[in-house]
């Protein structure tokens, strides 16, 4: 208990640092000036995404081959992660792209294929909290994650084949060839901040799984033992 | 019983159900024809304009239709839990998915079949001479789509707002699938039908990248 | 291959169940705790207990529809003109006996829109029998639904559609019979013919394991009674034991209760 709120007050203390970092040390960027401060923020979420997403891969073949139910708790974490790093991810980089090109979205191959992204694991989401039975909800929202990850390279693959016939402004490209040295140590620094982040709350939503589980176990336990002495006792059943 | 024979048993026997009814497949067809018709009303589209949006349109009819109409194949087999019964025989996983997914090609590809030269009519667009590759173009596209689709109707059939649930599930996973059968229907409705290899590539890859996640992952759809 | 309506020839393979450790959860519910069971070739055993007990959890198990959370089942093979009485059973567990077992369940496992004769066709065929169209024929004969073989089940009443939907569990001639209440909606004519049906596979020792929770006739042809409570094996008269004691406390306690 104790280390968790020291490792959570410790992060904090890194993310004071981080977002003074970024919005103050870090130089000005030549285009897009006080704007250009979010990419601190906006990459290091998708970056954050794409472990996470690798992360609920493994999970969800694990579960399947394993059966054992912490790859389902964790499976699930980082589904929700990969969730929340992709909503901020996209809603952060509208807002970047509003002031900086003014326009709020455009169709193009990455934006869109992350959006689809998007959707397959807020799928996932739904389809989990559609299922009681929690074998079935486990095994089959794996058989779905395993889907959606094979899809997911395939989406970007086809939306970079598509979108290059039609070219449209690509947004993204850029900030790593010749980033200036000050920045990169900001970043850096950032990327690691945020990817902390999200793997605390990763272990986090793993721990309230497991909590939740072993909760459920302890009452039916207790239910059934009343049950047991009742009916030792005698007593009609219910 | 080897997966072939349980298969063609299976396969059959799916048949059979809809074909004595064909309840599904006329309401299949009527749903498609009214997507189809009801794009003419939102944008009335000049000559030009439907062959460039043709295959747009053809294709997500025929996405909205086919998840409707897929949602049944493991939806039916919940009445008098005859699902278990199949589970019970000694056949594997497989062949009872993959009878799905043969009948459920089947179906599509009749719906397909009578929608096709309905829309060539009411948006003026001539198949004359493409008509065998754009056979080839949707039997690619709808081997995709029946094959994750059939794997979704057994995902959601345990879910609740199933019928709901199908679409969300798959419609996103096909996203790539569209991009790619609309392009190649787009080469071949233009004035030099052009059959584009990379995209019947790409098809024939994601249909085989999802088949054999299938087939590894049938046993998981099946067994309780 | 013997002649369809005899009973098979000598020597058939009986095919006993072994429940090492059983437990199933369905999440945090428990709904079979550690069962340990072993139900001996040829044994007809009453499976009792109330609602909610585990009897269908059991059953479903048995018939490899569900795996256990814990624990195990194997099937024990005996054949009985090949060894000795003291030769001790073989039990094996790898193999796949869903040839030998047989299941009539709480649900028709029916095809409402195919008729009786598809439907018991189809499940000839995904079972591998040969002769098919006769084996059918007889089938439908012996249960008294010759006459709507044509028809689709949606048609039939409930004591037509249990009557097919056992005829479907016994076509492939399983050596293991796991009924779920079996007699629930049966009619006048269907119970006569499901207890000569019973006693017929006593004779030829199939395995039946019958669960029950009401009066039942046929429960006289039990040779064993196992009661299950609460998920647990509570009372078990044992291989070769009397179950005439536990039958008799089970049936006041339904008189007591109006169950």
């Amino acid at each position: 208990m104790k280390v968790r709120i020291a490792l959570a007050l410790f992060l904090a203390a890194y993310v004071i640092c981080a977002g003074y970092a970024a919005l103050f040390v870090a130089p000005d960027e030549s285009t897009m000036h006080e704007v250009q401060r979010i990419f601190y923020m906006h990459v290091p979420v998708w970056i954050a995404m794409y472990i996470a997403i690798s992360v609920a891969f493994v999970a969800n073949v694990a579960w399947l081959r394993t059966h054992q139910i912490k790859w389902d708790w964790l499976g699930v974490s980082a589904v929700e992660v990969t969730v929340v790093c992709c909503t901020i991810g996209l809603i952060s980089g509208v807002l970047w792209g509003r002031p900086a090109w003014g326009i709020w979205w455009t169709w193009d191959a990455r934006l869109t294929s992350t959006f689809i992204l998007w959707m397959l694991y807020v799928a996932y989401l739904l389809l989990r909290g559609l299922i009681e039975d929690p074998q079935r909800k486990a095994t089959l929202s794996a058989v779905f994650g395993i889907f959606a990850s094979l899809d997911a390279p395939i989406v970007y693959f086809s939306n970079r084949l598509f979108r290059t016939q039609h070219p449209s402004p690509v947004f993204f490209g850029g900030p790593d060839s010749g980033i200036a040295p000050e920045m990169a140590r900001v970043f850096l620094l950032c990327m690691v901040v945020i990817s902390c982040i999200a793997i605390l709350i990763l272990v986090d939503r793993y721990r309230l799984e497991r909590l939740r589980f072993e909760y459920e176990e302890l009452r039916q336990e207790v239910e059934s033992r009343s049950l047991d002495s009742q009916f030792a006792s005698g007593k009609d059943k219910s | 019983m080897t997966t072939a024979r349980a298969t063609a048993i299976l396969l059959a026997k799916e048949l059979r159900l809809e074909f004595r009814t064909r309840e599904l497949l006329s309401a299949t067809v009527v749903f498609a024809l009214i997507v189809v018709v009801l794009f003419s009303f939102a944008f009335n589209p000049t000559a030009e304009e439907s062959r460039q949006y043709g295959p747009g349109l053809l294709w997500i009819a025929f996405l909205f239709a086919g998840s409707l109409m897929l949602h049944p194949s493991f939806g039916r087999e919940h009445a008098n839990d005859t699902l278990d019964a199949l589970r019970m025989a000694p056949v594997s996983s497989f062949a009872i998915v993959l009878g799905k997914m043969l009948a459920n090609f089947i179906f599509l590809a009749v719906v397909e079949a009578i929608l096709v030269p309905v829309f060539g009519v009411l948006y003026n667009i001539s198949l004359a001479g493409i008509v065998a590759r754009l056979a080839i173009v949707l039997a690619l596209g709808t081997m995709g789509l029946v094959i994750t689709g059939t794997v979704f109707s057994a995902i959601s059939a345990h879910a609740r707002m199933r019928e709901l649930l199908l679409p969300l599930l798959l419609l996103p996973i096909l996203a790539p699938l569209l991009i790619a059968a609309v392009e190649a229907t787009v080469g071949l409705f233009a004035d030099q039908p052009q059959l584009d290899r990379t995209w019947l590539a790409f098809l024939a890859g994601f249909d085989i990248v999802f088949f054999t996640a299938s087939w590894i992952l049938s046993d998981f759809l099946i067994e309780e | 291959m013997p002649a369809h309506g005899t009973p098979p020839s000598a020597g058939p393979q009986s095919l006993g169940i072994s429940f090492d450790g059983v437990e199933k959860r369905f999440g945090s519910f428990v709904a079979l705790r550690s069962v340990t069971l072993q139900i001996a070739p040829g044994e007809f055993v009453a499976l009792l207990g109330a609602n909610g007990a585990g009897k269908t959890t059991l059953l479903r198990i048995a018939s490899l529809l569900m795996n256990p959370t814990r624990g195990n089942i194997s099937f024990i093979h005996d054949s009985e003109s090949s060894q000795p009485r003291s030769a001790a059973p073989r039990i094996t567990n790898g193999a796949s006996p869903k040839n030998l077992i047989g299941m009539v369940a709480h649900s028709t496992l029916l095809y409402d829109e195919l008729t009786a004769e598809e439907n018991l066709t189809l499940f000839a065929e995904l079972y591998g029998l040969s002769d098919i169209s006769s084996r059918v024929a007889n089938s439908l004969d012996a249960c008294g639904l010759a006459s709507r073989a044509g028809s689709l089940v949606r048609t039939f009443s409930r004591g037509m559609r249990q009557r097919l939907a056992i005829a479907r569990a016994l076509l492939h001639e399983p050596r293991l019979l796991l009924l779920d209440e079996p007699a629930a909606g049966l009619d006048r004519q269907g119970l006569a013919w499901f207890s000569e049906t019973l006693e017929r596979l006593r004779a030829d020792r199939c395995t039946v394991l019958m669960s029950t929770h009401a009066r039942n006739e046929s429960l006289d042809l039990a040779t064993r009674a196992v009661s299950l409570a609460n998920g647990r094996v509570e009372h078990d008269s044992g291989t070769g034991g009397d179950p005439r004691p536990i039958l008799a406390a089970v049936r006041a306690n339904s008189r007591g209760d109006n169950q």
